[in-house]
């Protein structure tokens, strides 16, 4: 497709939109809030309304950021904002508005496209649920949430969705409350975030006291004229920033929430980790890029750190979250924990493509991310449903004959998260692992290139396992396709999986991230005039299928050798096997890796204790100086001073007129006097 | 030397008088008696007001003891009519026998 041709086709037509495109934003933004207002308010009781709602709503808001995109994405347009006074506390003044660029018209398009088509699903994949509308509301509730921080601009308005999508992700992960574990699960997502949050929190606070704005536009204005204006603890902001990005995006050490969320309900899980809350982090990091530009400066207690910047860390934790959840996801036999894994994994790759100085490789990564993952968890949903709730790849198989469609597109999502060219995943994994070539980081590029091994293999393991081969129980020898509205929108997100990095999706974000800064970084401009030299026709496809290999071929070789390694051994140990060879091959590590690492032993161990010391002295506290001393107390003084006092009500009318004649006499004393 | 009171012979009266009425109501029992005494104290202030009226050469304060008479005997009535159904319920117009407000 040709988006520039496009874009002058609005731009022609647009007159009637483009005075006001911060209304278009506005509205998106509320479209699903008022669905959830809607059902709760009003078709509580009718499943087909509420649904009709919800994705009414959602589709809408999908087709005016479409709008939105062609008006605004495509073009030079500078970001439109469109403040009013929220909050006015001293020095602090909080706008709400909303930013308008390019960066966030993609995400709006990420988030609707794929809440929509995730809440087409649910209406096959809760079918029969007693509490259907109530699911709605928390999809819809969802999607306003994350629309939110998509739209921010300010570090105060985003915290508040921010929190809101942490709200909302507790109900939808609770939403079998019945069930213990989805409660725990909800309760640890919650905390867990939280944990995050608190930094978060407290590096907006920094920046605040710093630079005395929380407006993303005007902190950007601010940094770009005096770089040393956050002092010595502009790494420690970046970083505190960071926490928050650590608990949504679920980066080592508060990952572990994001598997236990696969408790909710399939469509859930698949919302979560395509489209809304894990991307969030990432989006966070994009958005405040301009944080991370400025000059490396520690505080004296932290200056051991040397010349390592925020970023150094950033790309650090997020190559170690993506090798870990790597090999935890190469020993599950839980289709979604596989899957929940392999998110924890590519949500590694996008931090550390931040870490590596490249916003628009994580961002390229993150679109196509969730087209795959969203088609992978809808078609892991359209699998336990057929196997009547079966989770366990080992107890599946043969499924390739009985559910063609689901299998055909769980492959397409498959290939393209492994990275095979010319599927989008090879392109946004390719411009990641440039990101880390080009700007010096030989360690997470060769860390980078394992883990795409690493993707291939347990990704291929899944599908060998549970798609190919002979049924291994029951419920998957009888399994049957799903219906229609389950099957669709896989056939639909199959597309962009395929196809989305046909359009220059990478040119279009490091334009974004990197004009304004006179720093043009990578692939882009070079390309089109390499491709302008061979016929137009030509060239178009060269661009597009073969532009990695002609720029920077290293990383694109060596991103196929490892996706043909890993399927190579991928293939060899689990062609036709009936049980997992890996545990004899490798013993205990596989033990560990099948155990998360025995990271929530090792959590529960150390953290429980210490949070259940506080939670003691909180209680010794609370009871004894708060509710002992301040309230008994207050109580108990109140109650003798009533006592003293009962002794003047005698009674008597005589003794009070006594009194008040003293009284009288002694005003009139001392008036005289 | 001149018999002819002056202000300072009504002022004394009339603290005298507002003296001795303060002491009934403090001092008696009987709730009739604490009204009497009541009454003593507003004719100390009427005389008061006056003894400064003719004076002074100004009117004002005769204006004013009218109002207070009538408002005296509005007082009284209505004074009256309590302590008599209060003696109709109790069968006592002693205020030692009306402690019920006491806790």
């Amino acid at each position: 497709m040709d988006v520039h041709a496009a874009h002058n086709a609005v731009t022609a037509a647009a007159p009637a939109f483009s005075s006001r495109p911060e209304d278009i934003a506005w509205f998106i933004l509320l479209l699903p809030l008022l669905a959830a207002a809607g059902i709760t308010l009003i078709v509580r009781r009718s499943n087909f309304l509420a649904a009709t709602f919800s994705i009414a709503a959602t589709v809408t808001a999908f087709v005016l950021s479409f709008v939105l995109f062609l008006m605004f994405g495509v073009g030079d347009a500078a970001a439109v904002t469109s403040p009013f006074a929220w909050l006015h506390a001293g020095e602090l003044a909080v706008n709400l508005g909303v930013t308008v660029d390019k960066l966030s018209t993609l995400m709006l398009l990420v988030v609707t496209g794929v809440s929509a088509l995730v809440q087409v699903y649910s209406v096959g994949y809760m079918h029969g649920d007693r509490s259907f509308p109530r699911f709605f509301i928390g999809l819809s509730l969802f999607t306003f949430s994350m629309l939110g921080i998509v739209l921010a601009d300010n570090f105060v308005m985003m915290f508040l969705f921010w929190e809101l999508v942490g709200v909302s992700s507790w109900l939808l992960i609770g939403f079998w409350y019945e069930k213990e574990s989805a409660a725990d699960a909800a309760k640890k997502a919650f905390l867990t975030n939280r944990l995050g949050d608190f930094g978060f929190l407290l590096g907006i606070i920094i920046i605040w006291a710093a630079a005395g704005t929380v407006n993303f536009a005007e902190l950007s204005q601010k940094l770009g004229a005096h770089p040393d204006l956050l002092g010595s603890l502009a790494s420690v902001a970046g970083l505190l920033v960071f926490m928050g990005a650590m608990g949504k995006s679920a980066q080592f050490p508060l990952h572990v929430w994001l598997p236990d969320a696969m408790e909710g309900p399939t469509p859930v899980s698949a919302l979560i980790h395509a489209a809304t809350m894990v991307a969030a982090g990432v989006y966070m990091l994009c958005r405040v890029f301009f944080l991370y530009q400025v000059e490396t400066a520690w505080p004296a207690a932290l200056a051991f750190f040397g010349s390592i910047s925020a970023l150094d860390i950033i790309g650090g934790i997020g190559a170690f979250t993506a090798l870990l959840a790597a090999l935890m996801a190469i020993q599950q036999n839980d289709i979604k924990r596989i899957l929940a894994y392999s998110t924890l994994s590519q949500l590694g790759y996008m931090v550390m493509a931040v870490g590596c100085g490249g916003p628009d490789a994580a961002m390229y990564h993150l679109t196509t991310h969730a087209g795959f993952k969203a088609l992978l968890f809808l078609g892991a949903g359209s699998v336990i449903h057929a196997c009547h709730h079966e989770q366990d790849i080992w107890k599946m198989g043969g499924l390739r004959k009985l559910m063609p469609k689901t299998f055909l597109t769980f492959a397409l999502g498959t290939a393209a998260l492994a990275g095979l060219p010319p599927l989008s995943g090879f392109y946004s994994k390719d411009a990641v692992l440039l990101a880390a070539l080009d700007n010096g980081h030989p360690v997470l590029f060769g860390l980078g290139v394992l883990i795409a091994a690493m993707t291939t293999f347990y990704m291929l393991r899944l599908v060998l396992v549970a798609f190919l081969g002979s049924g291994r129980s029951e419920a998957a020898g009888h399994a049957h396709e799903s219906p229609g509205a389950m099957t669709w929108p896989l056939v639909i997100l199959a597309v962009p999986s395929v196809m989305l990095a046909w359009v220059p999706l990478g040119d279009y974000l490091t334009h974004h991230f990197f004009t304004d800064h006179g720093h043009v970084h990578g692939h882009g401009s070079e390309v089109i005039s390499f491709g302008a030299t061979i016929s137009a026709a030509f060239g178009l496809v060269n661009h597009i299928l073969f532009e990695p290999f002609n720029h920077a071929p290293l990383p694109a070789f060596l991103g196929t050798g490892a996706l043909i390694i890993g399927a190579w051994i991928a293939v060899t140990l689990y062609w036709n096997a009936e049980r997992d060879p890996l545990p004899k091959l490798l013993g205990s590590f596989a033990r560990g890796m099948r155990n998360r690492f025995y990271f929530d032993e090792i959590y529960e161990a150390i953290f429980i204790p210490l949070h259940d010391l506080v939670a003691r002295l909180a209680d010794w506290f609370d009871r004894w100086v708060v509710g002992g001393l301040a309230v008994r107390g207050a109580h108990g003084s109140t109650e003798l001073l009533g006592r003293a006092l009962r002794i003047v009500q005698s009674g008597n009318l005589q003794t009070y007129t006594f009194f008040f004649v003293a009284g009288v006499a002694l005003v009139v004393l001392i008036a005289l006097k | 030397m001149s018999l002819t009171p002056g202000l300072h012979h009504f002022l004394v009266v009339s603290a005298l008088l507002f003296s001795l009425g303060l002491l009934g109501v403090l001092a008696r029992r009987n709730l009739l008696v604490i009204y009497m005494g009541l009454e003593l104290m507003l004719n100390a202030a009427n005389l008061a007001l006056v003894a400064f009226s003719r004076f002074n050469a100004n009117l004002n304060g005769q204006v004013m003891v009218f109002f207070i008479i009538t408002v005296a005997a509005a007082e009284v009535a209505v004074g009256l009519a309590l302590i008599v159904a209060l003696y109709r319920k109790r069968q006592s117009a002693h205020v030692e026998d009306l402690t019920s407000l006491k806790l």
